[in-house]
C-alpha cells in the first residue's frame, strides 16, 4: 500500500479530490479557463436550435419530413447537454461506454414498440 | 519481491486491479447509474405515449390546439410559452453548471451566487408549469361538447378573429356539423371545460392522463432538485465544502439538475413539437 500513499502526496497541488472508495484514488478535476466560454457557446446552441424548433414548426414543411428534422435535433441538444454540461466528454472511455450502451435497450424497446403498437388496432 | 513486482505491473492497466478503473468517485458513479435508471423509466412513459397517441392518432388532440395561451397576450399564440419555459430550464441549467465551474476553482461566493441563481430558475419553471396546469385544467371559455359515446365537439374558434361559433361544432377529424344535426348531438352530450382524468375537453381523455403524469413526474424532479440544491446551498454559505476543500458535492448535484434539463428536452419534442 506504500505506493498508493506516494501518488497521493505526487497529486497534491493539483486540482482534485480522492475518489474515497477503498483504492481513493485521486481524482483531477478539469481546471479549465476556457471552461466558461464552452459552457455559453453550448448554451447558445442549446437557445438557437430550440428558436429554430419553434420557428420551424408552423411553415409549410410537411409533417414526416419535420418529425425528423425535430428528432435529429433532440438528439443534438441531449448531445451537448450530456457531454459539456454533464461533462461526459471528460470522462473516461469505458465509463462513456456503460452509460451510454445501456440505451441499446432503448432502441430495442422502441422497435418493440413500433411492431407490437401495429396491432393494438385489433385488441381495441 | 516477486509480488511487489506484479502490483507494480498491473497498475498500469486500469482494469488490472488496485486501482479504481472508471477514475470517478464512488458518489458520482452512482449518481450517474441513477440517471441512467430514471432516464429508462422516463423513456418508457413516453414511449406508452408514443404508442396510445400511434393507437388514437386521428382524435388525438395537437398541442397547438391545447396549449396557446401567453401571460398578458390576448388570442392563440401556441408554443411560445413552452418556448419560454425551455428557456428558463436550459438558463438554470447554465448557471448550475456555472456553480460546478466556480467550484473548480474553489470560489466559494461565486459557487453560492450560481447556485442561488440555479434556484430561483428552478422555481420560476416550478411556477411557470403551475400555470400551464391551471389552463389545461381550466379550459377554454366555449369548453366542448362531450358525447356520451365519448366524442369529443368542439364549438368552431376563429383563429384570427377568435370569434366562437357555439352552433358549429368541430368533431375529430376536423368534421364539422351545425344547425340541427348539432343540436342532437349537444343533447346527448356534456358541455364539459378542461381536462381531468377522465374527460378532456380537447379529445381523447388519455393525451391529459399522460399530460398529467409525464408534465408531473418531471415537475416532481424538478421539485426535489430544487430541495436538494437549496440544501447544498446552505451547505456552500455555511463553508462545508470549503472544509472539506472541494466542491464535488455540487459537481453531483449538477449531474441530478441537469438531467431533469435533459428529460425536458425530450418532454418538449414530443408532448409539444410533434
Amino acid at each position: 500500500m506504500a505506493s498508493h500513499s506516494n501518488d497521493h502526496n505526487h497529486n497534491e497541488k493539483k486540482h482534485g479530490y480522492y475518489t474515497g472508495d477503498i483504492h481513493n484514488q485521486f481524482v483531477e478535476e478539469h481546471h479549465d479557463p476556457k471552461n466558461v466560454s464552452i459552457i455559453w457557446r453550448t448554451f447558445w446552441i442549446l437557445l438557437g436550435v430550440t428558436l429554430f424548433e419553434v420557428g420551424i414548426a408552423f411553415t409549410a414543411i410537411p409533417k414526416d419530413i419535420l418529425l425528423v428534422i425535430f428528432l435529429v435535433l433532440t438528439i443534438v441538444k441531449a448531445y451537448y447537454i450530456v457531454a459539456f454540461f454533464m461533462h461526459l466528454k471528460n470522462e473516461k472511455i469505458s465509463f462513456k461506454y456503460s452509460i451510454l450502451l445501456p440505451f441499446f435497450l432503448i432502441l430495442y424497446f422502441i422497435v418493440m414498440a413500433i411492431a407490437e403498437g401495429n396491432y393494438l388496432n385489433f385488441i381495441g | 519481491m516477486s509480488a511487489e513486482a506484479a502490483v507494480a505491473s498491473t497498475s498500469n492497466k486500469s482494469w488490472g486491479g488496485g486501482k479504481s478503473p472508471y477514475n470517478v468517485s464512488w458518489g458520482k458513479m452512482y449518481m450517474w447509474f441513477f440517471l441512467v435508471s430514471d432516464a429508462f423509466t422516463f423513456s418508457s412513459l413516453i414511449l406508452a405515449y408514443g404508442v396510445m397517441r400511434h393507437r388514437f392518432s386521428e382524435i388525438w388532440p395537437s398541442a397547438n390546439d391545447v396549449f396557446t395561451h401567453f401571460p398578458f397576450v390576448e388570442g392563440h399564440v401556441p408554443l411560445a410559452y413552452v418556448g419560454l419555459m425551455t428557456f428558463i430550464l436550459i438558463m438554470s441549467s447554465v448557471t448550475m453548471v456555472l456553480a460546478v465551474d466556480a467550484g473548480h476553482r474553489r470560489d466559494k461566493k461565486a459557487v453560492g451566487t450560481w447556485m442561488l441563481l440555479t434556484i430561483i430558475g428552478g422555481f420560476m419553471f416550478l411556477g411557470s408549469q403551475a400555470w400551464e396546469w391551471y389552463h389545461f385544467i381550466h379550459g377554454t371559455e366555449q369548453g366542448a361538447y362531450i358525447h356520451q359515446d365519448g366524442t369529443v365537439g368542439r364549438p368552431k374558434v376563429d383563429h384570427h378573429t377568435n370569434a366562437v361559433d357555439m352552433n358549429t361544432l368541430v368533431l375529430p377529424g376536423k368534421k364539422e356539423i351545425s344547425g340541427s344535426e348539432a343540436e342532437a348531438f349537444k343533447a346527448k352530450s356534456e358541455h364539459f371545460h378542461g381536462a381531468n382524468l377522465t374527460k378532456n375537453e380537447y379529445g381523447h381523455p388519455l393525451f391529459g392522463d399522460f399530460f398529467f403524469f409525464i408534465t408531473g413526474f418531471h415537475g416532481f424532479h424538478v421539485f426535489s432538485g430544487v430541495v436538494i440544491n437549496i440544501i447544498i446551498y446552505i451547505n456552500v454559505l455555511n463553508g462545508v465544502y470549503a472544509r472539506r476543500g472541494h466542491y464535488e458535492q455540487v459537481e453531483k448535484t449538477g449531474l441530478y439538475w441537469h438531467f431533469v434539463d435533459l428529460v425536458w428536452v425530450f418532454v418538449f419534442t414530443f408532448f409539444y413539437l410533434v
